[in-house]
């Protein structure tokens, strides 16, 4: 039998992102996928050594953009730590509300592109649409839609009214009221389990020992979640991880839908509880010593190692990004799969290459 | 505030992770810190059931590491990343991109933009020159 290599990526009509791999095709199969990474390699954590520790929080956020506001957190919270800050209460409830907001969106913009990867166009308008609620609301209260820039060091630097908060209650009711019908479609409908149902299936032990983050490891069964250290608020909030057994694409897909609805009550949870009080506290003086830190991200673990030594700038700043670790399951799910399913499983991952190559 | 790693010797790189392995540690990633004259520290990160256990070896500017990318295939990229960016040497990589995991597989790497922070060092540059 013939073997051909096709390149998929990293421009490809079905990816939002530019993903890029090597594929080793026999006829419509694949029995081989190498990734090839630097297409968007912009040498991030190089550039930690060269701005100062508050600087740094703007070259986070733009690691990536969907998810700016909980690498701005995990970083913040590593300095914070190092420099023995403790973050005022109302602080740590106002980042919980704008990341799960984040989470939110992040997972709207993916599941309108997973439906439109099996040709779903409305499916994917119908969510992008109620994904633009959420979008108003950053706007609204940070006064950017995507990179909201609300982490400082020390806590956060502007707060959101009781009114909008009351607004906020307001628009996650009716968007859940609008996202119920999706999740059925998405769950039950014929065509979207034929190219979904047992797709890409990582089992559990093994989707443990290629190292997957996030949706990804729920969906084969793990319930691990990163908020369960209860950092920021997360100590006062009620939470259990969301899981799926099958580790197929269905799976995965099922994990961010429920994922969607269980972020959409943490923000519920949080406005109702938050508390009254200061925004930050300042920092004096330079950070030292190291850490390591980690949140969840929309993709799954984000993990910061820090390293400074007293002065303005880190010495080390090194981001691990879920989607870095959700490669290696991706290259065990390919080999097998027919070509025409290569799209389904690489969306499956939610990859975010501006994440991954930094 | 220093990271509470345990600090292994070259030797004992891949035992580590056997032994992490066995014990169904998940593997999270690596960490490069370049210490100057003073080598690297390369730290390893685990996770189980949310607890994390870190690793730090320290080995001077040069040295090959062990990889331990045949015991966690998800260590490849890691691996790759840190010759690309530090310049490191790997005995046992599963999948070498020698040095081309960001980097243009042809043409001069420190040309490329966005890439000229890599400690790579072009073969060819002096011959250029």
């Amino acid at each position: 039998m013939t073997r051909s290599i096709i390149p998929f990526g990293p421009q490809h009509p079905v990816l939002p992102e530019p993903l890029h791999l090597k594929l080793t095709v026999e006829d419509e199969t694949v029995v081989e996928a190498i990734p090839a990474l630097g297409y968007v390699h912009r040498g991030l954590e190089g550039l930690a050594q060269r701005r100062d520790y508050h600087q740094m929080i703007y070259v986070v956020e733009r690691v990536c953009g969907i998810c700016s506001c909980i690498h701005a957190m995990c970083y913040c919270n590593a300095i914070e730590k190092l420099m023995g800050l403790e973050v005022p209460r109302r602080a740590k409830y106002l980042r919980v509300i704008w990341s799960e907001l984040h989470r939110v969106h992040s997972h709207l913009l993916w599941l309108g592109l997973f439906a439109d990867a099996f040709g779903f166009e409305s499916l994917f308008m119908n969510l992008w649409k109620i994904r633009e609620r959420v979008m108003d609301i950053n706007e609204a209260t940070a006064g950017n839609r995507v990179i909201v820039s609300t982490n400082i060091i020390g806590g956060v630097r502007r707060d959101i009214s009781e009114d909008w908060l009351k607004q906020i209650l307001k628009d996650i009711t009716e968007i859940e009221q609008q996202l119920k019908p999706m999740f059925d479609v998405m769950t039950n409908d014929y065509t979207i389990k034929k190219r979904t149902v047992g797709k890409g299936v990582l089992s559990k032990e093994l989707c443990h020992q290629l190292g997957a983050a996030g949706p990804t490891l729920r969906g084969s069964g793990w319930a691990q979640d990163v908020r369960q250290l209860k950092y920021e608020a997360f100590d006062e909030l009620d939470f259990e991880p969301v899981v799926e057994y099958d580790g197929d694409c269905y799976s995965r897909n099922k994990v961010r839908f429920r994922e969607t609805f269980q972020s959409l009550e943490i923000v519920r949870q949080a406005i109702n509880r938050i508390p009254s009080g200061e925004l930050a506290v300042k920092p004096k003086g330079n950070p030292d010593g190291e850490i390591a830190f980690r949140v969840e991200q929309p993709r799954g673990e984000l993990f910061y190692y820090v390293k400074c030594n007293g002065g303005k700038n880190p010495e080390r700043v090194r981001i691990r990004t879920p989607t870095f670790a959700n490669i290696p399951p991706l290259l065990a799910m390919l080999p097998g799969a027919q070509l025409a399913d290569v799209p389904v499983l690489a969306l499956s991952i939610d990859p975010c290459i501006s994440c991954t190559e930094r | 505030m220093m990271l509470d790693a345990s600090t292994i010797s070259l030797d004992g790189v891949r035992n580590s992770a056997k032994e992490m392995f066995d014990e169904g540690w998940r593997f999270v990633t690596q960490t490069v810190v370049d210490l100057g004259d003073e080598g690297f520290d390369i730290l390893f990160h685990y996770d189980k059931d949310l607890a994390e256990t870190h690793y730090r070896a320290r080995v001077p500017k040069g040295t090959v590491v062990p990889s331990i990318s045949g015991i966690y295939f998800a260590a490849l990229l890691v691996e790759n990343e840190n010759r690309d960016l530090f310049g490191l040497e790997y005995d046992g990589l599963v999948l070498d991109f020698n040095r081309t995991l960001y980097l243009e597989e042809s043409g001069d790497p420190m040309t490329a933009p966005f890439c000229k922070i890599t400690t790579f060092i072009n073969p060819n540059a002096k011959t250029e020159a």
